[in-house]
């Protein structure tokens, strides 16, 4: 099957560059893909992109929390593989729902969520942590990976009030 | 026939890994030159069209030779 596409040509070297702007509020495993797969696409796509790191999703640019990312089998039920609540609470059970989801993950060919933040490093993705969540969190500047900035709302807002596209997560 | 001026081999790669590749690679040719992109992905048949036409580069030819296996051509505009 073979179709030629004919496009018509413009040139958006010449246009103001789009931009996305994104809130990730999550720190779980799971979570943590979202963020940095849109904002590298965005990026290869030529628009500029901020992502804001808020409450648990400071764990996304944090040195070594962001080494062992988890996510939960408790009140999951559209896991591939459903654990009853009860069974999830067992101790040991976050581990063992994380090792199988990086096992799928694996399996699908997905590339590393620490290898796609370095993605959006690379292409320029403005990585903001929230000043007043690493505070009531008790997180300092020198634990978050090289090239983030710090700011708050207003940070923020400033950059996303010029957004084409705006995403919570 | 399409002159080839430098392949990709994003096979076995998933989303958004072949985008992200052709981006790099297509970068790295001159203007007008063409960039051959072969992917395993099925969804780069929906994403790479997109990516070209969001960048305004030109997308000559999307082919699917057979399951999962795809062949793009694209030429570096701008």
């Amino acid at each position: 099957m073979t179709e030629s596409i004919s496009q018509s040509i413009t040139l958006p070297s010449e246009e103001k560059p789009k931009r996305m702007a994104i809130i990730a509020s999550a720190g779980t495993l799971d979570a943590a893909y979202p963020p940095v797969i849109l904002a590298s696409t965005a990026a290869a796509m030529d628009m500029e992109v901020a992502i804001f790191f808020t409450f648990y999703g400071l764990n996304l640019i944090h040195k070594k929390k962001s080494k062992k990312l988890k996510v939960s089998p408790i009140a999951n039920p559209a896991a591939p593989m459903p654990v009853p609540n009860i069974i999830g609470m067992i101790p040991g059970m976050t581990g063992m729902a994380t090792w199988m989801m990086n096992r799928w993950m694996k399996k699908a060919n997905v590339i590393k969520f620490l290898e796609l933040r370095d993605v959006c490093l690379e292409s320029g993705v403005r990585m903001i942590g929230c000043q007043m969540t690493m505070d009531v969190m008790g997180i300092k500047e020198e634990e978050l990976i090289d090239g983030c900035e710090l700011g708050g709302a207003a940070s923020f807002l400033e950059f996303a009030k010029d957004a084409d596209i705006t995403l919570f997560m | 026939m399409t002159e080839v001026h430098q392949t990709l081999d994003a096979r076995n790669l998933s989303c958004p890994m072949p985008v992200l590749k052709s981006k790099k690679a297509l970068k790295a040719l001159e203007i007008n030159q063409v960039l051959e992109i072969l992917t395993t992905d099925p969804g780069s048949m929906a994403d790479i069209p997109a990516w070209t036409r969001t960048t305004g580069q030109e997308l000559i030819s999307a082919e699917e030779l057979g399951p999962k296996d795809y062949r793009f051509l694209v030429r570096r505009r701008n």
